[in-house]
């Protein structure tokens, strides 16, 4: 991991208190697996670094794409970056999504509000290789959903919101009931009571979640953003052993 | 310039080093600079057996601030003596241990396991965010003067009682770990604070309460070590919201012999490698030409206030 001023390209509103950063930086060319993330320094007002996980990424033009939601103050306040400004970011951090092996042949994502993000990314390596997308993003409303368009390019996508306000009325678990379950993996990443919803819900294929904390460090070394584990150790810190698990070895409360 | 100090157990290169709990065994930021460059390494709390600590979430943000309630997750002493302390022996760097518990009987075991593998101890007798032990050995002189006398019989290296600001007379506290033997003491641990969030109308952190950290306390931490520095004939280890190399000279002024740095390190891993090479400058832009010439020094001062150093 490396601190980096990275440059703002770009700084767009894509939806209901949702913003795009697309940044550039040396930072990129350290990026392993989909699915990693990066902390975010808004100011020096601001204690703590917000995690914000890596939507997509381009090596070859050393950029990286991120989308946040206003969730406080802190983010509220990183809505005022312009481009062309700077912005001190530690990365790439944790353990992302690990691509298939040949046996594998139909993955279903699973994405629920600004966690939806990190599939992209994912959802473009996994249509590199040939492996038939099938995407369940779930959202509050429809002022909310983004990114409907850009999954559909990678294979089928089904929407959920919460109000019924665009597609299925209800949660993503609601569409995946529904779903034929052809696929042989699944990859999920939302808020904890949703993985957990969908762990119990597709118990019998082999999955990968990733979750969300708040974080102190990030790096690994403050044990704010532990989760209970099967192992012996009987614990997983999110930022560096995860945010990415493999559904069998995390226990969600 | 002169950066060294020598303290019981100690012979620091430069009086920087991280806090506990905020710089884990090392290894995570021995990936941003060379550990050996700092003056010393305090590790995370070492307890009898492993504790996995209190549920999530355990962080929250203040204003020029942060509250944690880890709950002192460590692995055990035994395994911080066999997988952590040997990837610091390697780095040619004091290290200090944190020793936690729940018993005065589980300090002792600690104290005596761990202290044959590090130069000093931290008693901790502080952590606002456990149940048992801790806070309360620290907010009780009695209590506190025990579990010190104890403890300075079982190590084998000297011993700093890392002192709560959760109490009224942080003098009384610090004559009464004076007293029973300990060699030095460390100031200040976190103050035990609460948010609550107004849309879920609960307190952010889930232990409730948690420990309040960062430049936010500094102010406090700057008069218990000036009013202790007076009364107390201990070396300090001073700590609380350093974020710059003039918020060390400021302890020093203060009576610290030595820093420790916490919370900044999470919003800058690079921190303390920052504060140690901006150091010699600051001390010569306010007139010192070493840090041993700076402790204290708001305590011996003679000239007018009318004439400024810098």
């Amino acid at each position: 991991m490396k601190r980096e001023f990275m440059k703002i390209l770009e700084h767009t509103s894509i939806a209901n208190d949702t913003y795009r950063l697309l940044l550039e930086g040396e930072m990129v060319q350290d990026i392993v697996d989909p699915g990693q993330f990066v902390h975010v320094q808004i100011s020096d007002d601001f204690y703590l670094r917000r995690p914000v996980s890596i939507c997509d990424y381009n090596r070859s033009e050393g950029t990286m794409t991120l989308l946040y939601k206003v969730m406080g103050k802190g983010t509220d306040a990183l809505t005022k970056k312009e481009a062309g400004g700077f912005l001190d970011v530690l990365g790439p951090g944790g353990q992302g999504f690990p691509l298939p092996g040949d046996e594998q042949t139909h993955a279903l994502l699973i994405g629920g509000g600004i966690g939806v993000p990190p599939l992209y990314n994912l959802a473009k390596q996994l249509n590199d290789k040939g492996i038939r997308v099938t995407s369940v993003l779930g959202f509050q409303t429809k002022a909310d959903a983004f990114l409907i368009e850009e999954f559909e390019s990678f294979g089928e996508v089904y929407v959920s919101t919460n109000d019924g306000t665009l597609g299925t009325k209800g949660f993503v678990t609601d569409v995946l009931s529904q779903l034929e379950s052809v696929h042989d993996t699944y990859y999920a990443c939302g808020p904890t009571v949703m993985l957990k919803a969908v762990m119990d819900q597709l118990e019998e294929v082999p999955g990968y979640i990733s979750m969300e904390e708040r974080m102190g460090c990030g790096i690994g070394a403050c044990f704010a953003c532990v989760i209970e584990s099967r192992d012996d150790k009987g614990y997983k810190r999110i930022c560096c052993d995860g945010p990415v698990f493999d559904a069998k070895e995390v226990v969600l409360s | 310039m002169n950066l060294s100090v020598s303290l019981p157990g100690l012979q620091l290169k430069n009086p920087i080093m991280p806090a506990s709990g905020c710089f884990g065994f090392g290894k995570e930021f021995a990936q941003f600079y060379s550990l050996s460059d700092l003056g010393a390494v305090i590790l995370k709390a070492a307890t009898g057996e492993k504790r996995f600590g209190n549920p999530t979430p355990r962080v929250a943000e203040a204003a020029s601030g942060m509250l944690n309630a880890i709950g002192l997750q460590n692995p055990g002493v035994d395994s911080i003596i066999t997988d952590e302390i040997p990837f610091l022996k390697e780095q040619d760097v004091p290290l200090i241990a944190n020793v936690a518990g729940s018993t005065v009987e589980e300090y002792e075991e600690v104290a005596e396991k761990i202290s044959a593998h590090v130069d000093a101890l931290e008693l901790n007798i502080s952590c606002p965010n456990v149940k048992e032990g801790g806070v309360q050995f620290g907010t009780d002189p009695e209590l506190a003067k025990e579990v010190t006398r104890r403890v300075v019989q079982a190590s084998r290296v000297p011993v700093y009682v890392k002192l709560s600001p959760n109490i009224t007379d942080i003098v009384q506290m610090a004559k009464a770990v004076e007293e029973a033997g300990a060699h030095g003491l460390s100031m200040i641990n976190t103050l035990t604070a609460m948010r609550i969030d107004p849309k879920t109308r609960k307190p952010v952190i889930a232990n409730q309460t948690g420990g309040l950290s960062g430049a936010a306390i500094k102010p406090v931490s700057i008069r218990m070590i000036h009013q202790v520095y007076k009364e107390v004939n201990l070396p300090i280890i001073g700590m609380g919201g350093i974020e710059s190399s003039e918020d060390v000279i400021e302890y020093l002024l203060a009576g610290a012999s030595a820093v420790a740095i916490g919370s900044a390190n999470f919003k800058n891993p690079l921190i303390c490698k920052e504060i140690m090479d901006a150091l010699p400058q600051t001390l010569q832009k306010y007139g010192f030409s070493s840090v041993q010439e700076a402790i204290g020094g708001a305590h011996h001062e003679q000239t007018a206030a009318s004439i400024l150093r810098a």
